[in-house]
């Protein structure tokens, strides 16, 4: 789960990093308020949303007074940003932070993760902050340090301080960048966060050692025993079907084709999304019903899939294991005669009681299309959605 | 021979009295496996589905002599039922329950590491659907009757597509050693690679088919182990050709954070790592069959 900057910001200074004053605005006139209440005479409106390269995308303005507050806020609300990490649809921009601008000598990367292949935190550094890294891992990969942490111990301060030092800092700097770097890996342990990054991190132009943004993302698994992290989710900045999908127990992720699928696992999923590819279609979804799929659970399946409109026939592939065909044959009939469904619908049943399932399906005396293997599933769906393609001029 | 499991392979299921631990209990004593008891803290000297409970691991490894154990303990207590199995001596464990925090899962890997290799118990899972030696025992959640016996040994990270490659070759007729599910989650107990390595040792296995997914690298870390050491011909399809980059395709672990985790990459590495690949996921049986006919 990803959350704001300005609440990464808020979590953060709670474990000793800096950041620079600000508040948060939900309309221009509360940004101008805002304004009035921090430091400075120059201020920097920042869209919340879900995204990095922000600034690129316009997100990102600098203001000179109270007036070009109220005009940046007004720019930025209620309106879709659209970067390259939201691709085509963009973010919507509910909220603006403020903050006051932070003139600066030097910039730098700081990131933890959990890194899945030697399982332990690593901490990634570089003395160039500011750009994406990615694009610096392409051009300088050398300036990128990474330094693995030990999960029963900890970071150390030695290591911190090979951060610290790789950033070119002494003195009072030096201190505070150990503390800044130790009070990180800190709170991606205590929270449960699996990334935590702030680009840049800063040297401002007084000396001070400044997170001028900060991203952090969240294990959803770990949601149970962070009740505070939980509340901090932002429905506005996922797709509403997805949030939808997860209150009712099912995983799924909306795609531009127009076959959509109705699968029990993750795995058999995305191989039937595969399959439909090879077949020369294009699938409108990913989702997967879970173990214990319902006749109910069904019903909002087919609800949640139709609710695409560029859904031009639907697949149902189910490999019941703990589950049972026939069940699930009785949910797709329930939910078909339910929701009047109007368009071609493809099931292929197998596993448990297969047999039984098909015999449901073909007696319900509903128009639905079977099939026995995943290939004839694919093929028959893409087939029928070429028919209903085909049909359309006709019909206008 | 098989690997991890057998008919002997004696048993207890952690999570034993809850409504999924029973049914599933059930299932695998129905199968013919040989579990001798089960654990459920705070029931230890009753009986449940006519076995033992204890309250402890490792009283139901002094009294049982157990050597293997299934989780089926809920997502925020499962770290630590699978490290109890491990300080008490279990040799190998599958870990069914889906939805442990990471970070738990890096604390028992690093426990795990501090036992010598020779005690470290096995790990599979968590988030799978568990191991089946056909024919022999089933300690997993798996429908026992699609697997047939033989000599084809199976490495998956999810339930179902394991469920549909042993159905494709039941079709076919042909038969599996071990199938072994390790799981959907970023970090699991063992890799493609570690199953690999045990199937290159057993006699029985001829052929390998390994069911990877976009994230991670494991699959092609196992390609290059497979390039290295491996004698025995492997199979290898990726799913998830259409998954789009930084979206959770419903495992945790599924998730294509850079490039070389999509499954176009993955697919083109194993390639050059001499790894047969199915592209079409409906021809995982057939392309397993051809590989059985070459090797003899």
């Amino acid at each position: 789960m990803d959350i704001h900057e300005y609440q990464a910001k808020e979590i953060l200074a709670e474990y000793g990093v800096k950041i620079a004053g600000g508040g948060l605005a939900y309309n221009p006139e509360e940004a101008v308020q805002r304004a009035r209440e921090i430091d400075g005479n120059t201020f920097v409106v920042k869209a919340q949303i879900h995204s990095g390269a922000r600034g690129k995308a316009g997100g990102i303005k600098v203001c000179k007074n109270h007036d070009e507050v109220k005009v940046a806020a007004e720019e930025l609300l209620d309106k879709k940003l659209i970067t390259h990490q939201t691709g085509p649809a963009g973010k919507i921009c509910s909220r603006v932070y403020i903050e006051t601008e932070t003139t600066f000598t030097k910039e730098f990367y700081l990131c933890f993760l959990i890194d899945r292949s030697s399982e332990c935190v690593v901490m990634i550094g570089s003395a160039q902050g500011g750009m994406e890294i990615e694009q610096l891992a392409k051009t300088n990969p050398k300036a990128i340090k990474k330094v693995y942490i030990e999960p029963a111990v900890g970071l150390q301060d030695f290591q911190a301080r090979e951060m610290a030092f790789l950033f070119g800092l002494e003195g009072p700097q030096l201190i505070h960048a150990i503390k800044t770097i130790k009070g990180c890996y800190r709170a991606l342990r205590d929270l449960d966060a699996n990334m935590l990054e702030i680009n840049p991190l800063v040297i401002a132009n007084n000396g001070d050692l400044i997170a001028l943004d900060a991203k952090m993302s969240f294990d959803e698994n770990a949601l149970f025993r962070h009740h505070r992290i939980a509340e901090l989710r932002d429905k506005t900045q996922v797709d509403p079907r997805e949030t939808g999908a997860s209150e009712h127990g099912l995983s799924y992720v909306g795609l531009d084709g127009d076959i959509g699928c109705i699968i029990n696992g993750a795995g058999l999923a995305m191989a039937t999304m595969d399959m439909i590819k090879l077949a020369g279609g294009e699938p409108a979804n990913f989702l997967d019903v879970g173990g214990g799929a319902s006749a109910e659970r069904t019903e909002r399946a087919f609800r949640l899939v139709l609710a695409d409109k560029n859904v031009k026939v639907i697949l149902v592939n189910i490999f019941a294991g703990i589950n049972r065909c026939d069940w699930i044959a009785e949910g797709v009939v329930h939910a078909v005669k339910n929701i009047d469904m109007k368009i071609p619908l493809v099931v292929r049943l197998s596993g448990t009681n297969a047999e039984l399932g098909r015999q449901i399906i073909n007696e319900s005396g509903l128009p639905i299309i079977t099939a026995n293997t995943l290939a004839e599933a694919a093929e028959k769906a893409v087939y029928a959605r070429n028919q209903v393609i085909e049909q359309k001029p006709r019909g206008l | 021979m098989a690997i991890l499991i057998n008919e002997q392979t004696r048993i207890i299921v952690q999570g034993f009295t809850g409504k999924i631990g029973t049914f599933h209990a059930q299932e695998m004593l129905n199968y013919g496996s040989n579990i001798v008891g089960g654990v459920t803290p705070g029931k230890g000297g009753q009986q449940h589905l006519n076995l033992p409970i204890f309250n402890t691991v490792k009283e139901a490894v002094q009294v049982t002599g157990a050597e293997a154990s299934i989780i089926f303990v809920p997502p925020a207590f499962a770290a630590d039922s699978i490290m109890e199995a491990a300080d008490a001596g279990i040799k190998y464990c599958v870990a069914i329950t889906d939805g442990i925090p990471t970070q738990d899962m890096m604390t028992v890997k690093n426990f795990l590491r501090c036992f010598h290799k020779n005690e470290r118990m096995l790990l599979t899972g968590p988030n799978c659907a568990g191991t089946i030696s056909p024919g022999r025992a089933m300690l997993g959640i798996m429908p026992g009757h699609i697997y047939l016996q033989g000599n084809v040994g199976i490495i998956g990270r999810s339930g179902t597509l394991g469920y549909e490659a042993a159905d494709q070759m039941k079709i076919l007729n042909i038969g599996i050693s071990t199938s072994v599910g390790i799981g959907g989650d970023p970090i699991i107990g063992s890799s493609h690679r570690d199953i690999l390595e045990r199937f290159e040792s057993d006699p029985e296995t001829k052929v390998i088919l390994m069911i990877g997914e976009i994230g991670g690298s494991q699959e092609v870390e196992a390609g290059i182990f497979f390039k290295n050491h491996s004698s025995k011909p492997l199979v290898a399809y990726i799913a998830g050709l259409t998954a789009p980059e930084g979206r959770r395709m419903g495992h945790a672990g599924a998730i294509i954070s850079s490039a070389s985790e999509s499954a176009a990459e993955k697919i083109a590495a194993l390639k050059d790592l001499g790894v047969t690949i199915c592209q079409n996921p409906a021809a995982m049986g057939r392309t397993v069959g051809e590989a059985l006919i070459k090797c003899g």
